[in-house]
């Protein structure tokens, strides 16, 4: 097995108003090093806790079942200095940057500090490299960058600098957690160009979670499909967005306004968006799907291997001919 | 203590207003005196000249005498370094206990934290004075005895509030996303949490000061603190007290009015703080002069 990263069968439960509530059932991923990996999805889908499973970020009282393997380590057993390595070995980065860096410390010291404390680097050598990797993610003027405070920085700016933290470490594993959402439509090109380039440049596996289907499609190489807190579809990216099998996939690409064609409404998909805990016993879709059946609501399908990909749909194969 | 508040002011004194600057200033003046007394001063504040008990003052004693023939000028120069030590000692004591546990109990969270809770509901059952007494009665009167009991009452004062405030902050993203940079427990809490909680720890360490000093006096005056020959403000207090039937109240006065000053300039000073640090309101047991406010503890 050359993967970097396997979660299987992860299902986590959460303590939410009084009793233990499902946000993620039998989620399984892999990715290889030096893979990008698409998680797209709606809000409440369960994206974020796949990624804060693999750093052990779950709020507290978090029941986790199944296994996440990252280099060959149990993660959900890791404990103290382990947890540690791994946390320095997977960056992630977030999608508030101003909401996740200290306010009162300087951009500085939030860049060198995990180099300093961690790997007792010098402050004079960790500032020197942290000017370079701010140069590289194009934030010119680094030694004064250094000295200024997370509130003189623009969103934008301060997301670079978020990057260039989580580049600092030489990380094997980028977890970006929409991490353009909240910039200007202006900057979010810009930010996600640097992040796709360096992420080549470096060889770096990223798993990218995004609401965009498109930006999945552009910038990886897999994409997952979440609905409900369970994964419904995964494919090379090209294939999914073009050739979608699930049902969902298919609603999602078609929801999303295209520039080529004039439409009068936008195309919306029936109903709203379950939690892993409201969804039905059978398939979690078929409360929404335009092409139930009886089947769908007796059975919950698992993720099988379908057309290069994996999908979660009993219809998939006479779908994707009807498609045809 | 005043390290702290010269610290914070010298960023934004405005902030304090007239009246806490004032009271910034009326500290730093008594710190100044307790440190220079020796100069100020020739007498020696434990020779006693019966001679001149209760007489007035004249060349070389501004102050006077007191009952025994004592420089009262030399006493309060003296008497003002106890009475300000003990409440530094009781400060930092109290105040490096509490923000321990509170931090603690805010991070692991879980059994850690309600057993912490639990502890801290027994001990506030306890009144600092009454505290100090008792163990001054079983182990002997003293300072350091009285010191001890004060922090140890003041603990739960404090712990609760940097609690609350550090679980505030413990839930912020940018302390997960230092977790998630790798860091460690304690890395995060002493180079962020503690930092970012100084604010609150000066406002709660000025304002205890005063309750301490109110507290360290009581004490004394009831001969439990610090022993004769020694002078602090509480022992000239109640030193004074036969002088106040003669007709010489200068000695309680004095030293009772060092005392009133001080605390209202510590209480003013705290408050102001408090109301900088960005913490909603203040929290300390409720006294006479300052009666908790409704609902906010």
């Amino acid at each position: 097995m050359n993967d970097l990263l396997r979660i299987s069968g992860l299902t986590v439960r959460l303590p939410l108003d009084g009793e233990m509530r499902t946000v993620l059932s039998d989620v399984s991923l892999s990715i290889a090093a030096g893979e990008a990996v698409g998680l797209v999805g709606e809000s409440g889908s369960g994206k974020s806790m796949t990624a804060r499973s693999i750093v052990r970020l779950l709020p507290p009282g978090a029941l986790v079942e199944g296994t996440i393997r990252y280099r060959g380590n149990d993660v959900p057993s890791l404990r103290g200095q382990r947890l540690r390595d791994l946390r320095s070995s997977v960056s992630m980065v977030f999608q508030d940057p101003r909401a996740h860096i200290n306010p009162v410390r300087t951009v500085g010291d939030f860049l060198t500090e995990a180099l300093r404390v961690n790997q007792r680097v010098a402050r004079r050598e960790a500032e020197g490299r942290a000017v370079r990797v701010l140069d590289e993610v194009g934030v010119a003027d680094g030694p004064r960058r250094l000295r200024q405070y997370p509130h003189e920085l623009s969103g934008g700016l301060l997301q670079r600098v978020m990057i260039a933290a989580a580049l600092l470490t030489e990380p094997h594993l980028l977890l970006a957690d929409e991490p353009t959402t909240a910039l200007d439509v202006t900057t979010q090109a810009e930010v996600m160009a640097i992040l796709d380039e360096l992420r080549r440049e470096r060889g770096l596996a990223m798993l990218f979670i995004t609401h965009d289907l498109e930006l999945a499609a552009a910038v990886c190489d897999r994409t997952a499909v979440m609905y409900a807190g369970r994964v419904m579809e995964i494919r090379a990216s090209a294939l999914l967005h073009d050739h979608a099998l699930h049902p969902y996939t298919a609603a999602l690409a078609a929801a999303r306004p295209s520039l080529e064609r004039r439409a009068e409404r936008l195309v919306t998909t029936p109903g709203r968006p379950l939690s892993a805990f409201e969804a039905p016993d059978g398939c979690p879709f078929s409360t929404r799907c335009p092409h139930v059946r009886q089947r769908c609501h007796d059975e919950r399908p698992d993720l099988r291997p379908l057309d290069g990909g994996q999908v979660a749909c009993v219809r998939a194969e006479e779908l994707a001919v009807s498609h045809d | 203590m005043t390290a702290i508040t010269a610290l914070l002011g010298s960023s934004r004194p405005n902030r304090w207003g007239p009246l806490g600057t004032t009271a910034a200033i009326v500290i730093l003046a008594a710190v100044a005196l307790s440190v220079l007394g020796p100069a100020l001063s020739s007498a020696d504040p434990n020779a006693s000249d019966f001679a001149s008990a209760y007489a007035a003052p004249g060349a070389g004693h501004p102050l006077g005498y007191d009952g025994q023939g004592r420089d009262l000028l030399a006493r309060l120069l003296t008497g003002s370094r106890t009475s300000l030590l003990g409440p530094l000692w009781v400060v930092a004591l109290s105040m490096a206990a509490g923000t321990i546990i509170a931090i603690a109990a805010a991070w692991v969270g879980g059994w850690l934290d309600s057993v912490v809770s639990a502890a801290l509901d027994v001990v506030f059952a306890f009144p600092g004075v009454l505290l100090a007494m008792l163990v001054a009665a079983v182990f002997g009167p003293g300072l350091s005895a009285a010191v001890l009991a004060l922090s140890v009452a003041y603990v739960p004062y404090i712990a609760r509030l940097l609690r609350s405030a550090a679980l505030a902050e413990r839930r912020k993203a940018y302390v997960q996303a230092l977790e998630v940079q790798g860091l460690g427990a304690v890395a995060i809490c002493l180079r962020h949490l503690v930092p970012n909680l100084i604010p609150l720890i000066a406002a709660q360490a000025t304002l205890f000061f005063g309750y301490a000093m109110v507290d360290l006096a009581i004490v004394s005056y009831f001969g439990l603190g610090v022993q004769p020959p020694d002078a602090d403000w509480g022992v000239m207090v109640a030193g004074g007290q036969s002088g106040v039937l003669q007709g010489y109240p200068a000695e309680s006065l004095l030293a009772g009015g060092c005392i009133v000053v001080l605390v209202v300039a510590f209480n003013v000073l705290g408050e102001r703080l408090s109301d900088g640090s960005g913490q909603g309101g203040t929290f300390g047991p409720s006294r006479w002069w300052r009666p908790r406010r409704g609902g906010a503890a």
